[in-house]
């Protein structure tokens, strides 16, 4: 049981990282990465938002959307699984705002800490990514509990190392026309080749 | 509205102002979908009609959508485009379908359609909103189909799936995994940023006057 879940934990982080194996997230993970204090928030705020949402669109899909997964109410042979994206996206929207909401009230250091990042994360790919795997994997609630921490911490941590290697780069000499984007391009290009040597690993 | 205008909002994102190289929108989808021009040409696609118009919608009732809720409105009606898409393509292209797998879902989440919405559908006419889509969907595709382009041929040695390439070509493998799809988009980025300086990025400190390091700026030292 344990061994499971640390299994799909270590699976998701290193083997199928969400931002360099995957790609998902790209836009602001090469947009917040200039500093490493913002990346830092950002990649909390994800973590949080994923282990929220992915559990929740969990229970959505397998007692509402599934194949005849409204057997429970007496209906059978339903198959809502078209609308899919829309209530996962509907769910992430809602959550967040909620989140919001609930941070500002009960927790204003977190949220004066978080609050800028929040509204980026609804069109963050990585959370709806996350989700749209959990199905295609098709994983039990406890599972995808697990799932949805570990793609939130492998996207945290990628973009951590990024700010960190950006912050270093800061002061060197590059040629003018690759200066900012044109070398953040290349680095997170080789840290995702490098994140492939873990492709190999089988667990 | 004179015409300059419309010419203006769907030419300007192709190169000056492209989503991908300078307003850092819509990446994800752009790397896992082009080791295949095919492939990559459905999702362009896909693309520019979506953004197109979920502009358009966006701009007809942007005078009704309260600022509050505005982000969950706009979802809406992108999601509901992109379902539509979605369910075409999986009955008239099954095969590319499958191949796209979740990338066709995460249009919805493709930040150039959510930042044109956001940038400009809220504030112009529906047609100038229609346009500006389809130029950024145009500006997006460019460079989606550059990049398929390089990673077929020198990648598979193949375009559309046909060989083009001498028989005693190798293809290089490294092309065809996904990460080269950045170091190519960083390289298209030096190309254009070298015909177009105005997008060149300023570094974030200034060497002193009195510094005894090298003037890196205006590089009278070689260093």
């Amino acid at each position: 049981m344990f061994e499971q879940y640390l299994n799909i934990f270590i699976t998701t982080v290193f083997i199928e990282n969400i931002a360099l194996s995957l790609f998902l997230g790209m836009c602001t993970f090469i947009a917040i990465s200039k500093k490493i204090d913002a990346a830092f928030g950002l990649g909390i705020a994800v973590i949080v938002v994923c282990l929220i949402t992915v559990p929740l669109n969990n229970l959505i899909y397998n007692y509402i959307l599934r194949e005849d997964a409204l057997s429970w109410a007496g209906l059978e042979g339903t198959n809502l699984e078209f609308v899919e994206l829309i209530s996962y996206i509907g769910v992430i929207a809602a959550s967040v705002q909620i989140l919001e909401m609930f941070l500002d009230k009960y927790v204003p250091a977190l949220y004066n800490a978080l609050g800028q990042f929040l509204p980026l994360i609804t069109v963050n790919c990585a959370i709806l990514g996350a989700s749209l795997f959990m199905v295609e994997k098709d994983l039990m609630f406890g599972e995808s509990v697990v799932y949805g921490f570990g793609a939130g911490f492998g996207w945290a941590l990628a973009i951590v190392v990024l700010a960190g290697i950006r912050e270093k780069l800061k002061y060197s000499d590059i040629p003018e026309g690759l200066k900012g984007l044109g070398t953040t391009f290349i680095i997170v290009g080789l840290m995702s080749f490098g994140f492939m040597s873990f492709g190999g690993i089988s667990l | 509205m004179n015409l300059k205008r419309y010419q203006e909002v769907i030419l300007k994102p192709l190169i000056d102002e492209n989503p991908i190289t300078l307003q850092i929108l819509g990446i994800c989808s752009a790397l896992a979908v082009t080791n295949n021009l095919s492939v990559t040409l459905v999702m362009c696609v896909a693309v520019i009609s979506v953004i197109s118009f979920s502009n358009l919608f966006i701009s007809l009732i942007r005078n009704y959508i309260p600022s509050s809720i505005r982000i969950i409105v706009q979802m809406t009606i992108i999601a509901s485009l992109v379902i539509v898409v979605d369910e075409l393509l999986k009955a008239y292209d099954y095969e590319t379908s499958k191949r796209l797998s979740v990338f066709v879902g995460l249009i919805i989440t493709n930040c150039i359609v959510m930042g044109r919405a956001e940038a400009f559908a809220m504030k112009e006419k529906p047609l100038l909103s229609f346009l500006d889509g389809l130029g950024n969907g145009i500006g997006y595709s460019i460079i989606l189909i550059g990049v398929a382009f390089i990673r077929e041929l020198f990648g598979a040695g193949t375009l559309f799936g046909n060989d083009v390439m001498p028989e005693w070509y190798m293809g290089n493998n490294l092309l065809l995994l996904p990460p080269s799809s950045f170091i190519i988009i960083g390289l298209f980025i030096w190309l254009i940023r070298s015909f177009k300086p105005a997008q060149l990025e300023k570094d974030d400190f200034e060497v002193s006057t009195h510094s005894t390091a090298p003037n890196l700026i205006k590089r009278d030292i070689n260093v």
